[in-house]
C-alpha cells in the first residue's frame, strides 16, 4: 500500500522561475493496483515519482509505503522498495558496464554490498534465463557493454533489472516516451506481462491516453499538482479518449493541453 | 648530444615512470572510473613522502611506515571526500581546497623544513636512486615493479567485489545507482580514499627513491597522472579491455610518459619548461574528444 498526505512542493521558491509542482497531493493505492497516470505539462507527473523515489525531499505532506513512513529517507534506502524506469533510457542504465553487471548490481538493491564477489556463476544463469524470456536475443550478449544497446533494448533491460528484486512498487515515469512507436509498443506489452506476473503495485505516467485507457486497473489524471480524476473497476473500462478530454475540461475548468498528447 | 648519456639516463627514467605509474593508477581510479578530476594528489603526492621520511628517521620500521603513508593519503582522499559529499562543494574545488591545505599540513609534518633527507646507508629504503643500474634485486625498477603489481592485483580483485561494482557504477551513471539502492556519496568518498592512499604509496616510494621528502614534490601531479592516463588511451585503448590490462596500460603510459621526457632534456630543453611542456600536451588530448565530436557534428561529451 502506498499513501501520500497533503505532498507538496515548490521549485525555485520566492523567485520570478517559482512553480507550484505539488499542491496538496493525496493519493492511496492498494496492493496490486496498477494506475496509469496522465496529465498535461508541468501537471505535476513526473513529480509526484521523483517525490516518492526521493530525488529530493518535499516540502510538506508524508509518503508511507505499507505504513511505514519514508518521507525522510535518503533516496538509495528508499530504492529497496521501489523499481524505477526513467523516460530516457541512459538514465537507467550504466552504459560503460556489461549487461550481466548491470543486472549483479539490481539483484543487490536493499542490501549491503559487501566484499562478496560481484556476480557469482549461479547468477549468471538466472539472468541468461530472464533475459531470454525478454526475446531480445540479450542472453547471448551478457558481456556486451550496455552502451551497444538500442533505446528499447535499455528500457527491456532496465524493467527487468527493477523488478529482479520485487519491488513494493513499481515506477514507469513516461518509460516508452523516447522510443519508436512499435518498440514503445513491445516495452508497454513487456511491462504489463512483467507486472501481471509479479502482482505488483505500479504508477505508471504515460503520455499516451489510449495506453492509459488501455493499461492498468485504474487511471488518474493530475492538474496543478493534485488529483482531479480518479477512475477504476468497470468505469475505467468502458473510458475513451472522447470521455477523459471532456472530464479534463470539467474537472479543471480549461481544455485538455498537452501538446504531446494532442499529437498522439 | 651523445647517444650513449641518453642511455645511461634510461633506467633511472624507467624506475621513475613505475613509480609515478602507481600514483597514476590512483589517478584512474578517479578520473577514469569515478568519473572526478581529484586535486587533492598535487598534495598528497608529497603526504605520502613526508609520513613515510619522517617516520622513519625517528627508528619506525620501514613497512609501517609505508602503512602509516597510505593512512595518511586515504584521510587526505577523505577530506576532499567529505568537502565534496557533505558540503556540496564541486569536485574540483574541493580537491584544490584539500591541496591548499596539505601543504601546511605537509610542512608540519616534516618540522616546517621545505625538505628532509633520508640516507639509503642508514635507513632500510625499499627503493633507491642509487641501485638504478644494479642487476639484481635491490634495482629499485624490479621492487617498483613488483609494487605496481601488488595494487592492480588488489584493485582488480576490489573492483570485482560488490562493493567495488557499486564504485564503478556510481562512477558510469549516480541516478541509476541510488535507484539501485547505492549510497553514491559514500562511494565517491571510498574511490577518492583509495586512489590517494595508493598515490601516497607512490609518494613514499618516490621519496625513498631520490633520497628526500620536498613540499614540492607533488606540484603538477595531477598532470602527469592525466598524461599517463591519456597516454594509455591513446596507445592501448582498443587493445586492453580487461581492467588489471587498463591499469597495466596505465603504469605503462607513465613510463612512456618519463622516457619521451628523458628524449625532450636530452634534445636540450631547459628543465624549467617542462610543466609547461607537459601541461600544454595533456590540455591537447583532452580536447581531442571535443574536436571529434564538433567535426562529426554530434553531441559532444563535454
Amino acid at each position: 500500500m502506498l499513501e501520500l498526505k497533503d505532498v507538496r512542493k515548490t521549485f525555485n521558491p520566492k523567485t520570478v522561475n517559482e512553480k507550484i509542482a505539488l499542491d496538496g497531493l493525496n493519493l492511496r493505492l492498494e496492493d496490486g493496483d496498477f494506475v496509469t497516470v496522465i496529465g498535461g505539462n508541468g501537471a505535476g507527473k513526473s513529480t509526484m515519482l521523483n517525490a516518492i523515489a526521493g530525488t529530493w525531499p518535499v516540502d510538506s505532506g508524508s509518503i508511507s509505503i505499507d505504513g511505514a513512513d519514508i518521507t525522510h529517507l535518503p533516496e538509495h534506502r528508499r530504492a529497496a522498495l521501489l523499481g524505477r524506469v526513467f523516460q530516457d533510457p541512459m538514465t537507467g542504465t550504466a552504459a560503460t558496464m556489461q549487461i550481466e553487471e548491470n543486472l549483479a548490481l539490481a539483484a543487490r538493491r536493499g542490501q549491503r554490498r559487501t566484499l562478496k564477489i560481484g556476480i557469482t556463476r549461479q547468477e549468471r544463469e538466472a539472468y541468461r534465463e530472464k533475459l531470454a524470456r525478454l526475446g531480445l536475443g540479450l542472453e547471448d550478449r551478457m558481456t556486451a557493454k550496455v552502451g551497444l544497446l538500442s533505446g528499447g533494448q535499455r528500457q527491456a533491460l532496465t524493467l527487468l533489472m527493477a523488478t529482479l528484486k520485487k519491488p513494493k512498487l513499481l515506477l514507469l515515469d513516461e518509460h516508452t516516451a523516447a522510443l519508436d512507436p512499435r518498440t514503445a509498443q513491445k516495452v508497454l506489452e513487456l511491462s504489463e506481462q512483467i507486472v501481471t506476473e509479479n502482482n505488483l503495485m505500479t504508477l505508471m505516467v504515460t503520455h499516451n491516453m489510449r495506453d492509459a485507457i488501455r493499461y492498468g486497473n485504474r487511471l488518474i489524471m493530475m492538474n496543478e499538482g493534485r488529483v482531479i480524476l480518479d477512475i477504476s473497476g468497470n468505469e475505467k473500462k468502458r473510458l475513451t479518449v472522447e470521455m477523459l478530454m471532456d472530464a479534463f475540461a470539467k474537472a479543471s475548468g480549461e481544455a485538455f493541453a498537452n501538446d504531446r498528447i494532442l499529437l498522439s | 648530444m651523445n647517444l650513449t648519456s641518453l642511455l645511461n639516463a634510461l633506467p633511472g627514467a624507467v624506475a621513475q615512470g613505475l613509480i609515478w605509474g602507481i600514483m597514476a593508477i590512483g589517478v584512474y581510479i578517479t578520473y577514469k572510473v569515478l568519473d572526478l578530476a581529484d586535486l587533492t594528489v598535487d598534495g598528497s603526492m608529497a603526504t605520502g613522502g613526508a609520513v613515510c621520511v619522517m617516520l622513519m628517521l625517528s627508528g619506525c620500521n620501514v613497512w609501517l611506515a609505508l602503512a602509516c603513508a597510505m593512512v595518511a593519503g586515504m584521510l587526505a582522499g577523505l577530506m576532499t571526500g567529505v568537502f565534496h559529499t557533505a558540503m556540496g562543494i564541486p569536485p574540483i574545488l574541493s580537491g584544490i581546497l584539500t591541496q591548499l591545505s596539505l601543504y601546511s599540513i605537509n610542512l608540519a609534518v616534516m618540522g616546517f623544513k621545505a625538505n628532509q633527507g633520508i640516507n639509503v646507508t642508514k635507513y632500510a629504503l625499499i627503493v633507491s636512486q642509487r641501485n638504478v643500474r644494479e642487476i639484481n634485486f635491490s634495482n629499485p625498477i624490479f621492487t617498483s615493479l613488483i609494487v605496481l603489481v601488488l595494487v592492480i592485483a588488489v584493485l582488480y580483485w576490489f573492483f570485482g567485489t560488490e562493493l567495488g561494482s557499486s564504485l564503478r557504477a556510481t562512477g558510469a551513471n549516480g541516478a541509476m545507482s541510488r535507484a539501485q539502492g547505492i549510497n553514491t556519496n559514500v562511494c565517491k568518498i571510498l574511490g577518492l580514499m583509495i586512489s590517494n592512499g595508493i598515490v601516497a604509496l607512490s609518494s613514499a616510494m618516490l621519496s625513498h627513491y631520490q633520497g628526500f621528502v620536498d613540499v614540492n614534490m607533488g606540484r603538477g601531479a595531477i598532470v602527469i597522472g592525466l598524461a599517463a592516463v591519456i597516454i594509455s588511451d591513446v596507445i592501448f585503448g582498443k587493445l586492453f579491455r580487461n581492467f588489471a590490462l587498463k591499469l597495466t596500460g596505465v603504469a605503462i603510459g607513465a613510463v612512456i610518459y618519463y622516457i619521451v621526457l628523458q628524449v625532450v632534456l636530452w634534445l636540450g630543453l631547459n628543465t624549467n619548461l617542462l610543466k609547461l611542456l607537459s601541461a600544454l600536451i595533456v590540455a591537447v588530448f583532452l580536447a581531442v574528444p571535443h574536436w571529434k565530436a564538433n567535426m562529426k557534428g554530434g553531441r559532444g561529451r563535454a
